[in-house]
């Protein structure tokens, strides 16, 4: 087929292909970094992009999920929409993973998928799979094109529908006739959708009665989340905090809203968080939940989870509202917004019994829990948190964090001191392994002026390790630390508190991770020896280019706090 | 757990009826009955689903419902607070009709009709609540039934006005 795309130098033709008109979509979004993988029913597509290199750069990860986990790093720390590109049959299957992670996380991101051809459909066809069918559940909103000329719009509506309100992820599935169909090209932009209301109207009402409550509270809880870092309130939310004087705590998806030695954050919420938050959430008489939803992560035995509380609940999305935990007033609306109504309307107060209460809690924890993982036992092996904590010293608080998810997700996430808003990048609430390298690599592109580290563990590295391929090609800068404990360390852990140490199939027996790191170009070094780990950390951070620092660790060591699945949050064990 | 009648206007579009029924799938709620048609309102359609559940999990459900992008909106009722109805079908030998009267006289008492006689096959409908169609059926049973269909439940909220109230503010929106 005779491309019928010009060139840049050429005026632009106006009659064009679906394809063509699809990246031309694209670039009046403003997208201008994509990651995908080619294959027949996209191939139209990638011809365009051919044409099209110098507006839109394609990443080619290794692998379609390593594509959506990039794209959700790239949305999660840019704030834009991230963009994957996919083939049909395997290929649009392969992004089930990462779209099942965005819907969770609410991440807007848009995938397209390329389809067999219209009269192609239903017949079983090569790399035929019902796509929009399988990825309904796992996406805010899906459609299937079959005519070019409706490409725009629904390119239009699928960028509004994945950044407004709630975010989350979309996909679009354009048939291979649709790609090579020719038509009129125009673009407009959607701002508005009759049946679909993305930002719910404040109700003053609702800011007043929750004012009063907080005013009225001796010892008042702000528990906050994504909401948040997504609706971009990072001084509203200081702000709020500061004047109430309330101590706040954080779900994984909150970190990094309030920096973590600010002093009235009190760390982290749920079943690995934090002493204090954990223990004060069934103390407080009012809990003020920000941009969270009550994940059972956070809440532990949901009906033993704060119930002396009167619970005040700032959320975007009309269905979160008392789905896990009944609430007693429900600020509907953007949370920048209710912030700063809801600010204005408090009286600012102090309360000292309560913080000494919180101090009292964090020196217990500090006493049985930190000092140990950060300051062990000489001849102990190396722990996770120390290493951590030395990153964060080093790095000053700066990087950008993108972890996968087990043992080290939650370290850190512990240890690691955010000084930098939007900074930390995981998978909250489908606990992706595999996420944290190709996540890392569409953050690096989503800011390419900040330090990128992904703590990875060495079962999770193995999950999506090819995407070393897709960082050896591009060339960008990632840090990657493998916190090497020879186990899949948070199961293993399990198996030990819950199923008497029968170790059942958590035993890695690893590759060397320096060789392969090698083979793609990539530096390396590995530490077993404390006395090793300074210098070798200090490399790792300067270094000019990607580098992959595995830290061997100790074997068995467990994650504490820890609320046992069933438990109640006040149930938080230490040991 | 109690009877509730849900229903959902939505735009007309493929595929959104699949992404309704997986909210009741997923949350393991067995759907009783399902219909769809067009509503009062030209383009928007509305489906009328009926579930037997607790009523926390039935405004959970609503909620979700409601959260899809071309869902306008979602209403649940006790069934005190709807009229409604369904339609069944019974195809039955004409034979059986011209030998014994008894079967006229069911259909008489029921205030059923006949809908199509043909030689051989006659069709008879009934609208009225689950019970009475059912009832007619075992009526009409030892007499021979060939075929029995019956419709989902269609219903009307007792309330004024429900959607239109809603839908004049989604077109003072859409205007702006
Ligand atoms: C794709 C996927 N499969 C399985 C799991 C279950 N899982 C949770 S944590 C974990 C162990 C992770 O081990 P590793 O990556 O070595 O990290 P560690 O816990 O040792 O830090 C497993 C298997 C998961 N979260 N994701």
């Amino acid at each position: 087929m005779e491309p019928t795309q010009l060139t840049k130098t050429q005026v632009k033709k106006t009659t064009i292909t679906g394809a063509e008109a699809l990246v031309r979509a694209l670039i009046a979004e403003k997208v201008d970094t994509i990651f995908g993988y080619p294959g027949g029913a996209i191939m139209p597509v990638y011809d365009a992009l051919y044409y099209y290199e110098k507006e839109l750069k394609h990443i080619m990860t290794r692998h379609e999920q390593g594509a959506t986990h990039a794209a959700q790093g790239y949305a999660r720390i840019s704030g834009k929409v991230g963009v994957c590109l996919a083939t049909s049959g395997p290929g649009a299957t392969n992004l089930i993973t990462g779209l099942a992670d965005a819907q969770l996380d609410s991440t807007a991101i848009v995938c397209i998928t390329g389809q067999v051809s219209s009269k192609m459909i239903g017949t079983d066809a090569f790399q035929e799979t019902d796509i929009v069918s399988i990825s309904m559940p796992v996406t805010k909103w899906n459609i299937q094109i079959t005519k070019a000329k409706d490409i725009p719009a629904a390119i239009a509506k699928a960028f509004y529908i994945a950044k407004s309100g709630k975010p989350g992820p979309v996909l679009i599935d354009i048939t291979k006739d649709a790609q090579f169909e020719t038509f009129e090209f125009t673009y407009e932009p959607c701002h508005h959708i009759r049946s679909y209301v993305p930002n719910p109207q404040i109700d003053s009402k609702a800011i007043e009665l929750a004012a009063r409550v907080i005013d009225s509270a001796k010892k008042p809880l702000i528990v906050f989340g994504h909401g948040i870092l997504l609706a971009d309130a990072r001084k509203e939310f200081q702000a709020f905090v500061e004047k109430t004087g309330i101590p706040a705590a954080w779900t994984i998806m909150g970190l990094s809203a309030l920096n973590t030695d600010h002093p009235l954050n009190i760390g982290m919420l749920g079943m690995h968080g934090n002493y204090a938050p954990n223990i004060m959430t069934n103390e407080c008489d009012v809990l003020i939940a920000v941009g969270m939803r009550f994940d059972d992560r956070v809440t532990g035995d949901v009906s033993r989870y704060a119930k002396q509380a009167k619970i005040i609940h700032l959320e975007i999305d009309p269905a979160e509202i008392n789905k896990n935990v009944t609430v007693d007033v429900a600020v509907l609306g953007n949370c920048k917004e209710s912030l700063d109504q809801l600010t204005k309307a408090i009286t600012p107060k102090e309360y000292p019994d309560w913080l000494h209460r919180a101090k009292e809690l964090i020196t217990t924890e500090n006493e049985m829990v930190i000092k140990d993982e950060l300051f062990p036992p000489e001849n102990d092996k190396i722990t996770m948190g120390e290493v951590i904590r030395r990153i964060s010293d080093i790095s000053k608080g700066a990087a950008i964090i993108v972890t996968d998810v087990g043992q080290h997700q939650m370290i850190a996430q512990r240890y690691y001191n955010f000084r930098q808003w939007k900074s930390n990048v995981t998978s909250g609430g489908l606990g992706t392994m595999g996420f944290a390298l190709p996540a890392a690599i569409g953050a690096k592109f989503g800011a390419p002026h900040r330090q990128v580290i992904a703590v990875i563990g060495d079962g999770g590295f193995q999950m999506t390790i090819q995407e070393l391929g897709t960082l050896f090609q591009t060339r960008v800068d990632v840090k990657i630390l493998i916190l090497n404990n020879e186990f899949l360390g948070m199961v293993r852990q399990w198996q030990d508190l819950f199923f008497e140490k029968r170790y059942s199939s958590v035993d890695m027996v690893n590759p060397d991770f320096q060789i392969i790191a090698k083979g793609y170009g990539i530096t390396a070094e590995k530490v077993t020896e404390r006395e090793d780990l300074e210098s070798a950390i200090h490399r790792f951070l300067s270094h000019d280019g990607s580098f992959l620092l595995e830290v061997l660790v100790g074997k068995e060591n467990n994650i504490f706090p820890m609320i046992p699945t069933g438990a109640s949050v006040s149930e938080i064990r230490l040991e | 757990m109690e009877q509730f009648t849900i229903s959902i206007y939505t735009e007309n579009m493929i595929g959104l009826l699949h992404r309704v029924t997986t909210i009741f799938t997923r949350r393991h709620i067995n759907i009783e009955s399902i219909t769809a048609s067009e509503s009062e309102v030209s383009g928007i359609h509305r489906y009328t689903v009926v579930i037997t559940e607790e009523e926390v999990n039935v405004k959970n459900v609503v909620k979700q419902i409601e959260k899809q992008i071309e869902i306008f909106k979602a209403f649940y009722h006790r069934n005190e607070d709807i009229v409604y109805q369904e339609m069944a079908l019974y195809k039955m030998p004409t034979n059986i009709l011209s030998q014994t009267r008894e079967v006229e006289q069911i259909v008489r008492k029921h205030h059923a009709r006949l809908l199509a006689v043909e030689p051989e096959f006659t069709i008879i409908e009934k609208t009225g609540f689950k019970e009475e169609t059912q009832d007619l059926f075992e009526q009409l049973k030892p007499h021979g039934i060939l075929e029995f269909v019956r419709s989902g439940r269609i219903s009307i909220s007792k309330r004024m006005k429900e959607f239109q109230d809603y839908y004049s503010e989604v077109e003072k929106a859409s205007r702006l």
